[in-house]
């Protein structure tokens, strides 16, 4: 229990940890307190270092499950792997999942976190029917879109620095199977995969995209898309636990070099259309299946940088090419225009991108700060879930808003990330 | 199914419960904070309890044992008796009143409510300790009362009760939140998983994980002289 972040780029140092295991009636105020769920956001918006931590990941009763409409109400520590176990044998799904189901609830509220069907269900926050605020004051405040409605709209985004949420209820949704119909297509420009992306839309509710950042604005891909296989009658696959890494790989295994191999081998592998009935477990959360994929990058950790533009995305794919900084898995997606309801939402219509580095390179830092340059000029923002860099300018161009969030901001809140961008 | 628990808001006997629940079991709880015992009910019922039934008591008063034996259902199938608190010896080692207390708690009421259910449980699953392997300086009293409760399982079993003695070692749950945490600190859910699997497989002892069974064996065989911690 280290409480780190999951790029470990940046060291965890708590003055203290206050685990709950039961909603607490009200908050210390000795201190500045930040909510920490089960630790995979990337950066530093999940440290609190020098002051309080509230872990929360043993705070997660659920207090209904109503089979017939589909809406769990749980407390904010429940992990969305505890909501799939109990739902999905009885028929239903998360509205919308990012690339890990080991998250809390809590936290993909906070990060107002997004997954390959943004296009058609937009953001987590959008199914959040209601939840409950705890503020250091000592109120415990219930927020919906009808009820407390800004507070409900800071939270939803909030980054965990409007109160503990100490509960929530999800509007699930109904699936006839635990199956996908799952299918790859390899393309070869940008265009290509906007062509693909858009095509899509109409036709599938998940779709994502791979590809090989070494190659420029016109990169090789392919293209994910599935479906709920609604049709089908597959039958329930129990998950195995994940297996962890025996120990940490040293860093020269990620080279630029190997990263290339690794990346034209994954492109030849999937070059021909693959349609396929899987489980969910594989489609949505391949990485799961290693508990610690993260130790992959040595002891130095690694960084994400994901943005989002409005426009077209080459001349950022142009600046990592030609940095040469190899990017081990890279990830593309377009955003639909689904409004979230969250005031500091990163979501937002357009094209985005994302890419691991390994931390070491001197010039990785300054390659990043020109992509915030070239992706702010584009209208564009840069998502804090992932960062553990950017500039305060960045983040006040990313979120112009932040002034009338901070509002909201629970007095004895706060976090290693926002005190760095504020 | 019918699994009675006794210490229903214990972390490690939470997360055994919510494993029965997908098999469709019936829980009857008992534990001493109501507020907590009904979120801890509410919680089996969503995750899909057929049925849960609650009884507020304090587990360490023996007069309420029999109250509770009688709410309980007549034929069960798993009783877990979980509660117990881990006092802080130090701070109790010239207080003889408060040291038979703590004993009372952790040994003496699990003999009264085993007595009361042995007869009517297809299993009884008693939570005890590594502690209870070795005494220490830091926890003796404890360590005394889960021995106790080793050599009382002991004496059930050759009776014909079926008997499976849980031995956690160190769990990272409310109990342990003033400890340092190490590499061999296992979490709730983790034991939980592994609780569940002993009582379906009916074993008779259990350490939780298993390398405590090593590492309790090699403490156990360290001379007195060397045992300082």
């Amino acid at each position: 229990m280290s409480y780190e972040s999951w790029g470990r780029a940046i060291p965890s140092t708590p003055a203290h940890v206050l685990p709950l295991s039961f909603p607490p009636l009200s908050l210390p105020n000795s201190d500045l307190l930040l909510p920490y769920g089960l630790g995979r956001s990337y950066g530093d918006v999940c440290l609190n270092n020098g002051h309080t931590l509230l872990d929360t990941a043993r705070m997660d009763h659920f207090r209904r499950f109503d089979a017939e409409t589909g809406v769990i109400e749980c407390e904010a520590g429940t992990s969305l792997d505890a909501i799939l176990r109990a739902s999905v044998p009885r028929g239903w799904f998360l509205p919308v999942t990012p690339g890990t189901k080991f998250v809390t609830v809590g936290g993909c509220i906070a990060n107002d976190v997004h997954g390959k069907n943004h296009h058609r269900a937009g953001t987590f926050g959008r199914h959040v029917r209601s939840f409950e605020l705890l503020r250091s004051d000592g109120s415990l405040v219930r927020c919906s879109p009808t009820e407390n409605s800004e507070l409900f709209a800071a939270t939803i985004g909030g980054l965990g620095l409007t109160g503990l949420i100490v509960s929530a209820e999800i509007a699930l949704r109904k699936i006839e199977s635990p199956m996908i119909t799952a299918e790859r297509i390899p393309f070869r420009t940008l265009a290509e995969f906007d062509e693909l992306s858009r095509a899509s839309d109409a036709t599938h509710d998940y779709s994502v995209a791979w590809f090989d950042s070494a190659s420029g604005r016109d990169p090789r891909g392919i293209f994910f898309r599935g479906n709920h296989d609604d049709e089908g009658s597959g039958r329930l696959v129990r998950s195995r636990s994940p297996r962890s890494l025996p120990v940490r790989l040293f860093s020269p295994f990620l080279t630029p070099l190997t990263v290339r191999l690794f990346n034209q081998a994954y492109f030849l592998a999937n070059t021909h259309p693959h349609p396929q009935t899987i489980a969910f477990d594989p489609f949505f959360y391949p990485l799961d299946a290693v508990a610690n994929w993260n130790a992959i990058y040595g002891s130095k950790g690694f960084l994400q940088y994901q943005f989002v533009m409005p426009g077209s995305v080459a001349e950022v794919l142009d600046r990592v090419a030609k940095s040469q900084l190899a990017s081990f898995l890279t990830v593309i997606k377009r955003f639909g225009p689904l409004r979230s309801p969250g005031m500091m939402s990163f979501p937002r219509e357009g094209t985005t991108v994302c890419f691991d580095f390994a931390e070491g390179s001197p010039r990785l830092r300054p390659l990043l700060d020109e992509l915030d340059r070239v992706v702010l000029d584009g209208g564009g923002a840069v998502y804090p879930a992932k960062d553990s860099r950017m500039l305060p300018e960045t983040f006040r161009r990313s979120f112009p808003q932040f002034e009338s969030f901070a509002k909201f901001v629970d007095p004895r809140f706060s976090s290693t990330f926002w005190r760095r961008v504020t | 199914m019918n699994i009675a628990i006794l210490g229903a808001t214990s972390a490690i006997a939470q997360e055994t419960a919510r494993l029965f629940t997908a098999e469709g079991a019936s829980f009857f709880l008992v534990a001493r904070d109501a507020a907590k015992c009904a979120i801890v009910a509410a919680d089996l019922r969503a995750r899909g309890a057929v049925a849960v039934d609650t009884f507020i008591a304090d587990l360490g008063d023996f007069a309420t044992h029999i109250a509770i034996a009688n709410a309980a259902p007549q034929s069960l199938d798993v009783v877990l008796i979980a509660h117990g608190s881990l006092p802080d010896q130090r701070a109790i080692d010239d207080n003889p009143a408060a040291q038979v207390a703590a004993f009372e708690l952790n040994a003496t009421s699990f003999i009264s409510l085993a007595t009361h259910f042995a007869p009517r449980t297809k299993t009884l699953a008693i939570i005890g300790s590594v502690a209870g392997d070795r005494g220490r300086g830091t926890n003796y009293v404890y360590g005394a009362a889960k021995a106790a409760l080793h050599t009382y399982c002991e004496g059930l079993r050759s009776r014909g009760v079926n008997v499976v003695l849980i031995k956690p070692g160190w769990i990272d749950t409310p109990m342990t939140s003033h400890m340092r945490k190490n590499p061999l600190f296992a979490t709730a859910p983790t034991a939980g998983r592994l609780i569940h699997d002993a009582i379906v497989a009916n074993r008779a002892v259990v350490y939780v994980p298993w390398f405590w069974r090593w590492i309790s064996l090699i403490v156990r065989l360290l001379p007195a002289r060397f045992v300082r911690f």
